[in-house]
């Protein structure tokens, strides 16, 4: 097992930039999501790691050894597919057998570390099924096992959790997790789906057009995002923007917004501020002002969603709808219609350079 | 209902007719094979005269074994390189590969009097002749087009991450081919090499037009000899041929209910 460095990490197709100056460290034994929509270069950055394709520019290294003119098979990754991938012509066990086979290691290994692996899997007995008779949370288990068994440096996952149920998702995630920690194996995690990246890795990087826009644990991205971008992409969040005034920003309209986080941006120049949905508070005026939360908006809701736990009130307010979700405590819901004030505290407020 | 009836009928009668149509005359065929009288005549009377004369014939005994041989053999050539070829124009991007691709089917459509006269020019030109070696050489050019349509086919289903889920797991291209691709692309390898075999053993225009007196396949020595004369021979050797090459797809279709993926 290893970790895997990128460095300035390009590569194009045409005239299309897929990946642009990409910089990443996974370290040693950690859970990485890659995350980003659809064209971001995620999955090209994997391909890359995996070494289906090679950088125009830039290193890879995986385990402090360069490897990015090395190809797959001999790269010591494993790797599952978004659809699986098994080999519809063999077993279950033939499948998982497959990597020590090709290695030419002896009949006797194969059968028992095949057989560890099923288990790790917890799919003991049903080495001898095909692909085929399988459910989808059994193929995902079967791709799994496949991909550990010949002990790879890194394990790459490629969406693998797209293709099932919500329900049979959640439970894959858990799985997931703990055949991670029992192996201790470095693993770097394709995915568009911003929750699954949230709840399950240590470190989140973020991409988006070919570039890495934000890099770090998943609090730190979601507490400080860098790009209106990142706080959009991961979570929701209310943007603002302004120019700069020292210690927040100023609206068109005069209104000044707070900020006692994110970037210095010097007073004047062009930033905006996100905040949080759920750290906004929702009153009618008639409420008492708070100190602490000393930003301060007016406006009228215009739509409510009632999502049981929560609800999600939008506000609108000079041409903005502004989006605060308020949990159920039991207090007095506001209509549809009704003008309301929104406050929120400057530690809520990120500041971002335009 | 009642319509339903007459409709399911008429479907049955359809079948019957088509079917009859089809193996009719081949019945008839195989029925006179057995028949004493070598002009057809009835009463029936049973015979394997005709056999056995068939035995003594070394001119079309030569000529069948020449064209198992050839069809054989183009068969393996033409499998092993349409199948290859196929796996090229699939894995691929090269210079040229569409113009490639699109000349391999004009050869299908060519009447094979064109491509036979053609080839005869040619390989008097070259050298080559008449002969044996011409003739495989023009089947092989003939089988070929049939057995990259049907493998390429087959390797439209094929999944291109299986190939890179095997890499990913350390085979190299060989290994990549041998157990993952060329199993899942089997059953269009087989029906490509049947039809490689079907091309090389009914040719008889391009056979006509490469052979010599002395390297000769069967259906050119079934054309001279119903030209010099009928013989009922002709139809015990045909009813042989019939039987076997039945004999052969029947095993095929089986082969490809089980061995094809379910």
């Amino acid at each position: 097992m290893a970790g895997v460095q990128v460095a300035n990490v390009s590569r194009s197709f045409g005239a299309h930039k897929a990946l642009d100056d990409v910089s990443i460290d996974f370290a040693d034994g950690g859970f990485y999501a890659l995350l980003g929509p659809s064209g971001s270069g995620k999955t090209t950055l994997l391909r890359q790691i995996a070494g289906f394709d090679f950088p125009d520019a830039g290193r890879i290294a995986i385990g402090g050894e360069s490897v990015e003119r090395v190809p797959v098979e001999k790269r010591r990754i494993g790797m599952v597919f978004q659809n699986y991938a098994l080999f519809p012509n063999m077993s279950v066990a033939d499948n998982i057998a497959f990597g020590l086979s090709v290695r030419g290691e002896p009949k006797a290994t194969i059968a028992k570390e095949v057989q560890r692996a099923l288990d790790l899997v917890q799919l003991g007995k049903l080495g001898g099924r095909k692909p085929h008779q399988l459910s989808g949370g059994q193929r995902q288990r079967v791709a799994l096992a496949r991909a550990i068994v010949t002990k790879p440096r890194v394990l790459l996952l490629d969406e693998p959790l797209g293709a099932l149920d919500k329900a049979l998702r959640v439970d894959m995630q858990i799985e997931l997790k703990r055949i991670q920690r029992e192996i201790g194996i470095t693993t770097i995690f394709v995915t568009h789906d911003q929750e699954e990246a949230l709840t399950m890795s240590d470190r989140i990087g973020i991409l988006r057009d070919g570039r890495m826009v934000q890099e770090g644990p998943p609090e730190e991205i979601y507490d400080r995002p860098q790009s209106e971008f990142a706080a959009t992409f991961l979570g929701d969040a209310n943007i603002f923007r302004g120019n700069a005034t020292g210690f927040g920003i100023k609206l068109p309209d005069g209104t000044t917004i707070a900020a006692s986080t994110g970037a210095s941006v010097p007073a004047g120049a062009k930033a905006s501020c996100a905040v949080r949905p759920e750290r906004i508070r929702i009153s009618t005026g008639a409420a008492k002002p708070d100190p602490a939360n000393a930003n301060t908006l007016t406006g009228r809701v215009s739509k409510r969603i009632f999502a049981g736990n929560n609800s999600t009130y939008f506000v609108d307010r000079d041409g903005q709808t502004l989006k605060v979700i308020v949990q159920n405590t039991g207090a007095e819901r506001l209509a549809e219609g009704e003008p309301v004030v929104l406050s929120w505290s400057p530690d809520s407020t990120v500041l971002i350079a335009a | 209902m009642a319509t339903t009836r007459i409709l399911e009928g008429l479907g049955r009668f359809y079948i019957v007719l088509l079917l009859g149509f089809l193996y009719l005359p081949i019945i008839i065929m195989a029925a006179m094979s057995f028949n004493a009288s070598p002009f057809y005549q009835l009463p029936f009377e049973w015979t394997t005269d005709w056999y056995q004369s068939l035995w003594q014939n070394d001119q079309l005994i030569a000529a069948t074994w020449n064209s198992i041989e050839i069809a054989v053999i183009t068969t393996l050539i033409s499998t092993v390189l349409g199948s290859m070829a196929s796996l090229a124009l699939y894995r691929y991007e090269f210079r040229g590969k569409k113009v490639l691709q699109a000349l391999l089917f004009p050869p299908i459509a060519i009447p094979w009097l064109i491509t036979g006269t053609a080839m005869l020019i040619f390989f008097f030109g070259v050298g080559i002749g008449r002969g044996f070696i011409a003739i495989l050489l023009g089947h092989v050019a003939l089988a070929l087009p049939y057995v990259i349509v049907v493998v390429s086919a087959r390797l439209q289903t094929f999944a291109p991450e299986l190939e890179e889920a095997a890499r990913s797991l350390g085979a190299n291209q060989w290994q990549v081919t041998m157990r993952v691709t060329l199993p899942w692309i089997m059953p269009g390898v087989i029906a490509g090499g049947l039809f490689a075999f079907a091309v090389s053993f009914d040719q008889f225009v391009v056979s006509y037009f490469l052979s010599t007196p002395g390297q000769t396949t069967l259906p050119v020595e079934i054309y001279a000899a119903i030209r010099k004369g009928f013989t009922p021979e002709i139809n015990a050797v045909s009813t042989i041929i019939i039987v076997v090459s039945m004999a052969l797809m029947l095993l095929t279709a089986r082969f490809f209910k089980f061995g094809g993926e379910k």
